[in-house]
């Protein structure tokens, strides 16, 4: 669940405005898309979100954790009811599938039984089953993106944020992991995808929250036919 | 955690295997410095207390009444260590010393009772030949003022030299140390903000570090405190022993052994520990 309410953050080395007046309310279970150009102030949303930056003025509420007033030992916790997914996946080159995705649980101080137990199941949703003892640089971009998604959803997040996830790849494994995205959200978790590809989002009948210069200046269902780019 | 700092080593391999080397090299190299500056200090003191005063007494007292003086001398500040030799010692010393044809015809009554003086600071050498002359019973005071001074010299050249040269190289050891650790763990740095984004406390983050600081400067230690003790052991016995007098000996292994083994232990572990989880620390801040 996200709340924010006239949120603003000041970039002070640039003096720059990133967001200015920004609220938006994503509610537990949904499915939205953040649309928006370089620059727009999407990565700036995604840094509130998991507490990098905190915001000059306003309120940000992350699934009950109050993101202007946590304190700096509390972010962990808070890390761990979502799950973020990067452009460039971030997977540790010198570990295989397996442990890329049991490290999140060691990390957490889950078991081991658990991990054991939990980490098959994960990447059996993700489609990587029999990839456990592969490196990353021995997988397409794709497989890649599905160990990074393995990753975040090991611990049972209550959220995932996906920071233009599909980036680096072509359309159709584009659609593919789009549609685990649905497949994860009809499970249950709230998902929130940051791009910028406007057939993709269009190719989903999903929430769409636009923004621009730091504004958000659309919000609805009607795709990414409101928000004009070029 | 204790696995993921193994785990850590493992996959790390060549950076690991750097920092120990450097911790290794930069170990060697100052202890051989202090090792050396030790030994000098050493042979510096040997010489100072070959340096010693002659305080001769009043023929006119006897052997118990020239006795009766050492008491007082003991008292005179600086003053290390006050030998008796008696009348008879000093001639038998004269005998082994010069050919018996010189002696010929020389007895006891010739000399004086005399006390042989080292002194803890030779700079204060005057002083302390003024405050004998002064003690009654004392009819005449030797003392190589002049040696004094130059001894004094030296030693002051020497310890600044010295002082100088661990301050250095202490210097350019930390900066290279920390240096290889800084580059060991900018490659982490991706690790790390990788284990941040899912949660991982900076407790959890540094654990590994820690043990992995633990297990290296350990093995840099003990390495260095090895290879230390062979290149001593080879200067002492295959070098200097063969070639040099007496008072050119160098320290024995076993007397430097184990404060070397704990200087390098504890230079070592605390460079491997505090330097990596100082290297780290701004990786944390996110």
């Amino acid at each position: 669940m996200i709340e924010m309410k006239n949120v603003k953050v000041v970039y002070q080395s640039s003096d720059t405005v990133a967001l200015d007046d920004v609220s938006m309310s994503i509610k537990e279970g949904e499915f939205v898309f953040l649309v928006g150009p370089s620059g727009s102030g999407k990565t700036t949303v995604m840094k509130l979100l998991t507490g990098e930056i905190r915001p000059d003025a306003g309120e940000i509420i992350v699934n009950d954790f109050n993101m202007r007033t946590i304190r700096r030992r509390k972010l962990p916790k808070m890390r761990r009811t979502i799950g973020a997914i990067f452009q460039d996946y971030r997977l540790i080159e010198n570990m295989n599938v397996y442990d890329n995705v049991a490290f999140a649980m060691r990390v957490v101080g889950a078991p081991h039984r658990q991990i054991k137990k939990r980490v098959p199941e994960v990447l059996e949703l993700v489609g990587l089953e029999g990839r456990e003892k592969r490196m990353p640089n021995e997988l397409s971009g794709g497989e890649q993106q599905r160990v990074a998604i393995a990753r975040a959803l090991v611990n049972n997040p209550r959220m995932v944020i996906a920071d233009e996830p599909t980036g680096n790849l072509d359309p159709v494994r584009s659609l593919e992991l789009m549609l685990l995205f649905e497949k994860i959200n009809e499970m249950g978790t709230t998902i929130l995808v940051v791009t910028h590809e406007k057939e993709l989002v269009n190719a989903f009948s999903k929430r769409v929250i636009a923004i621009e210069g730091g504004r958000v200046t659309s919000d609805g269902m009607d795709g990414y036919f409101s928000y004009e780019i070029e | 955690m204790i696995r993921e700092g193994f785990r850590s080593i493992t996959t790390h391999g060549f950076m690991s295997f750097a920092s120990v080397t450097i911790i290794m090299a930069c170990l060697i190299i100052m202890g051989s410095v202090a090792l050396l500056t030790l030994n000098i200090h050493r042979m510096m003191n040997k010489i100072e207390n070959r340096n010693e005063i002659m305080a001769y007494v009043d023929e006119t007292l006897s052997e118990e009444e020239a006795r009766a003086i050492q008491p007082e001398l003991e008292k005179i500040d600086n003053v290390s260590s006050v030998r008796f030799i008696t009348r008879q010692e000093a001639l038998d010393n004269f005998k082994d010393d010069y050919s018996e044809d010189m002696m010929e015809g020389v007895d006891e009554t010739w000399l004086r009772h005399r006390y042989e003086i080292q002194i803890d600071d030779q700079s204060l050498m005057p002083q302390i030949k003024a405050s004998l002359e002064a003690t009654p019973g004392i009819a005449k005071v030797n003392a190589n003022l002049e040696n004094a001074k130059i001894i004094v010299r030296i030693s002051n050249v020497v310890t600044i030299i010295s002082l100088v040269l661990i301050a250095i190289l202490a210097f350019i050891s930390i900066f290279i140390m920390s240096n290889t650790i800084k580059l060991a763990t900018f490659n982490r740095r991706e690790e790390i903000a990788i284990m941040k984004m899912v949660g991982a406390t900076n407790h959890f983050i540094r654990m590994p570090f820690i043990i992995e600081g633990l297990i290296l400067g350990i093995l840099g230690g003990g390495l260095a405190f090895a290879a230390e003790m062979g290149l001593y052991h080879l200067v002492t016995e295959r070098i200097v022993s063969p070639m040099s007098e007496n008072w050119f000996q160098l320290i024995p292994l076993q007397n430097i052994a184990l404060p070397v083994f704990v200087a390098f232990m504890v230079a070592s572990i605390f460079v491997g520990v505090f330097g990596g989880v100082n290297a780290i620390k701004n990786y944390l801040k996110v």
